[in-house]
């Protein structure tokens, strides 16, 4: 990993921890309406796969979207707009958060229905097969959306096509309020999807270097042409399903356990620092600027010009 | 002009437009058919005989024989539209619709506004629908009304040859996301077609008879019946316009609006069941914009609220027909 990849790397990671810590407070205040699910815990999952890939490439994402979004490369200041619902947002502020994207970028879009994203994924595979350019998809999917049967067909079908699509299982413990134990018949996802007749691979997504290093190796066989992969990644939620979710289901203390030991951004660094891999000074100033970033972001946000009803009609065709 | 079915036409306009752009890919059950069989591939060419070929022309990466997965087949061509290709998906009976509904109705119809107008989602969804073979309540299902009612969705239902044409020609060139009915009883239906390039828009009913007395709206497989109700009628000197509608989104408001002004009578046929349907739909347009020029009730000619029932005479009784048709023309014609 050369030092500019590292860079990038944890600037992203950063830019989505503070991009969901801001809305944290943000809608807290109320001013954001309607859902939102923070990524917050999960940034080396995104970045480590996102790190491999370029704008040719494909993902399709989940209703816990920012993330992917950020790192595929997603303007952040247009996705503030659009989660603050201006007219001037990435969707012009008729998607909102659970249904961000950014098509010209590759960011197939966030899904509000749990599941539906892999075989939108699978599509664009086909797409990048009629190509011919060694272009891959990523589906990212939660725990909740590998027991859907779209995911399982998606799977299926990938392998019986030979398409070029990761499947990206970010396991966080949680789908929606019920704990994985209970919700995954099988021993684990990774398993499960080897099944299907395909490669699969379990990694530790709080840790980045290990998501880059298994996503190098995934994400070249899938460019070579051999197949469809599934990675399942062990991560960790730090804030509810949902915002506002009062999250009785968490045993005591959890959350703190987790942000003291399950931090991959913490752990990045620390590794960084101690093998000599960017110092802290460098490390400082890029929490800075994103820092600097993202209150520049939710300031624009603020006085964006919202939509009017003359809006509403807009965009629902090309033509009728 | 050359003469065809309905089948022929639009076998013909898939390989037309295969030929023409190379960014134009299809994908279903069996569209190949017999990968993995000792009869090898191409061994069906869909099982209504409309894909056949296109395997051996256009090869695995563009003709993609799916397994069974109505949801994966809608949901993938719904990924590779987003990228920027122009795909076509065959389900094999409408009412496999159910199987997919959400890659239909939250995702291809949505895409394009969620995402601001920034992406198109150009699919064309092929869909064999309609009774008549006595397939039952599972494999007969006109479900065009629930899609027409979807914002996001187009719905387009031939009832001629040159139609099947020009209909599936603008669907599959279109930048927006086309559910294309195909009436499982008109694929045999013969007529001219024109050579070359033709293209029917979309929104512009067809006038298949003329007369001042009666309108009588109808779509699909029923707009046959519409017309031979209306050939018995005029035997009697009562003559009834019969608009075919061709596209019930959009749908011709204003060729509806004009009849009704000129007739004061209205007669809808519908082949899906009466609640929340392409005919209480076209009643309230009417009812709303044409009120004053109503000489009697609107009459809706449907199927009624149950299943497609399995046996002959039973699958007869729940479909309209010339007769009933007929005689709900009479009704209004009788009123006052």
């Amino acid at each position: 990993m050369t030092r500019d990849l590292l860079i990038d790397a944890y600037r992203r990671m950063k830019t989505i921890r503070e991009f969901e810590e801001r809305l944290h407070q943000e809608i807290a205040t109320g001013e954001i309406a309607g859902f939102t699910h923070l990524y917050a815990g999960q940034e080396a999952v995104a970045v480590g796969v996102c790190s491999h890939l370029g704008p040719q490439d494909y993902i399709v994402s989940t209703h816990r979207g920012h993330g992917h979004c950020i790192a595929k490369g997603c303007d952040v200041k247009a996705m503030m707009r659009e989660i603050f619902g201006r007219r001037n947002g990435l969707c012009k502020g008729k998607g909102g958060s659970m249904h961000i994207a950014d098509v010209s970028v590759g960011m197939l879009g966030a899904n509000g229905i749990v599941g539906a994203g892999a075989p939108l994924a699978l599509g664009a595979a086909v797409a990048a097969q009629m190509d011919g350019a060694g272009k891959v998809a990523v589906a990212f999917s939660g725990d909740g959306a590998a027991n859907q049967g779209t995911t399982f067909e998606a799977m299926n079908m990938a392998v019986v096509l030979k398409a070029p699509v990761i499947f990206a299982f970010e396991n966080n413990h949680y789908s929606e309020h019920t704990g994985v134990s209970y919700s995954v018949g099988a021993k684990d996802m990774a398993t499960r999807a080897a099944g299907f007749g395909m490669a699969a691979h379990k990694v530790d997504g709080c840790d980045f270097f290990a998501s880059y290093r298994v996503m190098a190796e995934v994400v070249g066989y899938c460019r070579a042409g051999k197949g469809p992969v599934a990675v399942e990644f062990d991560t960790e939620r730090f804030y509810g399903h949902f915002e506002g979710d009062p999250q009785r289901y968490r045993g005591p203390g959890e959350v703190d356990r987790l942000r003291t030991t399950r931090d991959c951004i913490k752990a990045f660094r620390t590794k960084a620092i101690h093998e000599e891999l960017l110092d802290a000074h460098t490390l400082d100033a890029i929490d800075k600027e994103v820092l600097a970033l993202i209150e520049a972001a939710v300031t624009e946000a603020r006085t964006a010009p919202v939509p009017t009803a003359a809006d509403v009609l807009e965009d629902v065709y090309v033509s009728y | 002009m050359a003469l065809m079915t309905i089948r022929e036409a639009l076998a013909q306009t898939i390989r037309t437009e295969m030929d023409r752009d190379p960014n134009l890919l299809i994908l279903g059950e069996d569209i190949v058919g017999g990968n993995g069989t000792a009869g090898g591939p191409e061994a069906i060419g869909g099982i209504w005989g409309l894909t056949g070929g296109l395997y051996e022309r256009f090869g695995p990466k563009r003709v993609i024989d799916t397994p069974i997965s109505e949801s994966c087949i809608v949901g993938a061509a719904a990924g590779a539209a987003l990228t920027g290709k122009r795909v076509i998906a065959e389900l094999m009976f409408a009412d496999f619709v159910g199987v997919c509904l959400d890659q239909i109705y939250n995702q291809i119809a949505e895409f394009r506004y969620m995402f601001g107008g920034r992406a198109t989602c150009p699919v064309t969804v092929r869909i064999a629908y309609g009774a008549g073979l006595n397939c039952a309540a599972q494999h007969s299902q006109a479900v065009y009304s629930m899609l027409t009612s979807i914002p996001g969705l187009k719905v387009v239902m031939p009832t001629t040859p040159a139609d099947a044409k020009g209909l599936l020609t603008s669907a599959i060139r279109g930048d927006d996301p086309v559910m294309f009915f195909e009436h499982k009883m008109l694929y045999g239906e013969k007529g001219e077609v024109p050579d070359g390039e033709y293209l029917v828009p979309f929104g512009h009913a067809r006038m298949v008879r003329e007369g001042s007395d009666a309108t009588i709206v109808a779509c699909g497989a029923l707009v046959g019946s519409a017309a031979a109700a209306a050939d018995r009628l005029a035997k009697e000197g009562i003559a009834c316009d019969v608009l075919d509608l061709r596209t019930t989104s959009p749908l011709d408001e204003e060729a509806i609006l004009d009849s009704v002004e000129l007739t004061g009578r209205l007669i809808v046929v519908d082949e899906s069941p009466p609640r929340c349907s392409l005919a209480t739909d076209i009643a309230a347009l009417v009812a709303n914009k044409a009120f004053a020029a109503l000489k009697a009730p609107i009459e809706l000619v449907t199927a009624p609220h149950s299943p497609v029932p399995f046996a002959r005479e039973l699958e007869r009784a729940y479909l309209p027909s010339p007769a009933t048709i007929e005689a709900a023309a009479r009704k209004a014609l009788a009123y006052r």
